[in-house]
């Protein structure tokens, strides 16, 4: 019992050494063998910890002073400035990543279930409902939906059954369906559902933001057709459903209206934003937020219309397998 | 028939039965062979003797008998007798069963195949419709997407990212004729004006391109009135168009260049009435143009 206390105790003793020998040479590295964790007293334990702490600050400072000289000695011929590792700079790489000139991809463009909607052989005409029973929050997330999507419908759910609304829409000429899934009051789930025979996306949706709630916002969006910005879908994936966004909207965006509406996917979360904007010069736009905001994520995409029992999937995000790296984004 | 008043005063009315739940109005009987689900002395299945149940078993009812001769008997005690599917067939089997039985054991079995029949269809009704899938939420991973979240949006830059694209979108001509902003070669080309040839070069580029500064004369200030700095803005930038205004005019007016002049209504704004045209401080200086501006039919 005597042996690990007085090797504990040496093991500090030297350490303290150690530590004041670094103190008066900076830079100097402690001995291999020992690590602050050895050490089993908590108090001193905590106490080395933080001189090392300190340590490792004052040689990083020494560092950063040291190269600001060396920079500001060298002037232009300096080395350039290290670019800091963002996750997007440290994101692994996707095969899927589309290249701008493949050909495959732009043959697949041209044949998928949106090629009608950018050939301009068909307006878009979106069918807006929710869940059963909706609450008043999703009720009015429905409605400044509407306002924002162009040619927008809203319908109440009253328990009817998806399979049989959707023949029912492609009749009477929708191109999209939208379904708000509601939980404990609050938005939380959209399927987007392409009606002839397209794709269907299922996002969960997060931080609704609707109308009243927002700062600064103007004034309600009028009727015209709004711009459509799409930001950062990369991969395959993140290709089809941009497009599917894309699709929402009408073709010819009155510019006139400066409306934008904004799909911005950032690590694998889309963010939806409505803005007004204003050219104060060639260099500046002023921007105001209208519109409701909020963010999705994309849960699964499903080839045909929507079947949750004998769909076929597209792409399923699988929790396990897929939030296991920081660093890997699939859209 | 033996203990059976025995056992009802042993368990029966303000006594205690492991079975018994009372509430402020009644009695309830926990037992699961008891026929009615009340606490009575003629539905208690521990207090009769002769007594019998109908229950459901996985969709199929099954009725249950008790007599006296196998009391001594547990584990043979209750006779389970499979019913038809067939509610009237099950009827008709319950009165065979119970043939000489006290009729208020007949009538309140008969009553509970009726409610159990009952509920199984509504069961399997059911099961067609659409099912409401719960799906769980794990904490822990809600969380970690929260903060994931607001890490991607505060890495997004969302503003400055809609900024770019809205100016790039503008550069590359998707808006037209709708803004008139000069070129930043045309900028860069005023700055250049001594040198007629760079200005003659860049007055070549500009003809075809016909991007030109946008005075701010008629700018209004009532249409920007959504905006909040606007007003800090336009101020400085009405100087400094009228400034720039100034030099261009001047230079026009030395080297003769011959642009068109249109006007900010152009923004795609409401459209300005004449009588509200607001006086600003501006420098008349008279400039040679070479086709008239379409100022007048723009403003509407």
């Amino acid at each position: 019992m005597v042996k690990p206390d007085e090797a504990a105790v040496q093991e500090m003793d030297q350490a303290e050494i150690e530590v004041t020998e670094t103190k008066s040479e900076s830079g100097a590295c402690f001995p291999p063998t020992f690590s602050v964790s050895e050490i089993k007293n908590k108090q001193r334990r905590h106490a080395m910890f933080l001189k090392l702490k300190e340590e490792k600050r004052k040689q990083k400072l020494e560092l950063k002073k040291k190269k600001k000289k060396e920079r500001k000695v060298l002037g232009d011929q300096a080395p350039p400035k290290e670019v800091p590792k963002t996750i997007e700079n440290q994101r692994i790489y996707d095969e899927t990543t589309v290249n701008p000139e493949d050909e495959e991809v732009a043959f697949d463009e041209g044949t998928d279930e949106f090629s009608a909607y950018f050939n301009q052989l068909t307006n878009p005409k979106v069918l807006i409902t929710t869940s059963d029973r909706p609450r008043g929050r999703t009720v009015r997330f429905c409605e400044q939906l509407a306002t924002v999507v162009p040619h927008a419908h809203v319908y109440y759910r009253r328990g009817l059954a998806l399979k049989r609304v959707i023949p029912q829409c492609i009749s009477r000429g929708f191109t999209y369906l939208m379904v708000i899934n509601e939980d404990r009051k609050v938005p939380n789930g959209l399927i987007l559902c392409h009606l002839p025979d397209g794709p269907t996306a299922h996002f969960k949706i997060s931080s609704v933001r609707l109308r009243k709630e927002m700062k600064r916002r103007g004034k309600d969006p009028t009727e015209h057709v709004p711009e459509v910005i799409l930001n950062n879908f990369s991969t395959r994936l993140g290709h089809s459903i941009g497009r599917m966004f894309a699709a929402l909207f009408p073709h010819d965006p009155q510019f006139v209206g400066r409306q934008v509406a904004t799909f911005h996917n950032q690590r694998d979360f889309i963010f939806f934003r409505f803005h007004r904007y204003i050219f104060k010069n060639e260099k500046k736009v002023g921007m105001q937020e209208l519109g409701p905001r909020f963010t999705l994520k994309l849960r699964s995409l499903q080839k045909g219309t929507f079947d949750s029992k004998f769909g076929e999937y597209e792409w399923v995000h699988k929790r396990h397998e897929m939030d296991s790296s920081r660093r890997k984004f699939h859209l | 028939m033996q203990h059976d008043d025995v056992i009802w005063d042993l368990i029966g009315n303000d006594s205690f039965c492991s079975y018994k739940v009372k509430t402020k109005t009644q009695r309830f009987c926990r037992n699961e062979y008891n026929l009615t689900g009340l606490c009575n002395r003629s539905s208690c299945p521990l207090a009769n003797s002769q007594y019998a149940t109908v229950r459901e078993e996985k969709g199929r009812c099954y009725l249950y008998m008790k007599v006296v001769e196998r009391a001594a008997f547990p584990a043979r005690m209750w006779e389970k007798v499979k019913l038809d599917r067939n509610y009237a067939k099950a009827l008709e089997q319950i009165d065979e069963n119970l043939m000489y039985w006290p009729q208020f054991i007949r009538h309140k079995c008969k009553q509970r195949l009726t409610k159990i029949a009952q509920y199984l269809i509504r069961i399997r009704k059911l099961t067609l419709k659409r099912q409401r899938k719960l799906v769980p939420l794990s904490r822990k991973v809600e969380r970690r997407e929260k903060r994931r979240e607001e890490k991607a949006l505060i890495a997004a830059q969302l503003e400055n990212a809609i900024e770019k694209e809205l100016l790039d979108r503008l550069k590359q001509g998707t808006y037209g004729d709708i803004y008139n902003f000069p070129i930043h070669a045309f900028n860069k080309a005023m700055e250049k004006q001594e040198e007629e040839t760079e200005s003659e070069e860049a007055e070549d580029e500009e003809e075809p391109v016909t991007r030109e500064f946008v005075a701010d004369d008629e700018f209004e200030e009532s249409d920007l009135s959504d905006f909040e700095d606007m007003n800090n803005l336009k101020g400085s930038s009405d100087e400094e168009e009228d400034a720039e205004e100034e030099s261009r005019e001047e230079e026009e007016s030395e080297e003769e260049l011959e642009e068109e002049k249109t006007k900010a209504q152009s923004k795609g704004k409401a459209p300005l009435k004449g009588p509200i045209r607001k006086k600003r401080a501006y420098v008349e200086i008279e400039y040679e143009q070479e086709t008239e501006p379409a100022q007048k039919s723009k403003a509407t």
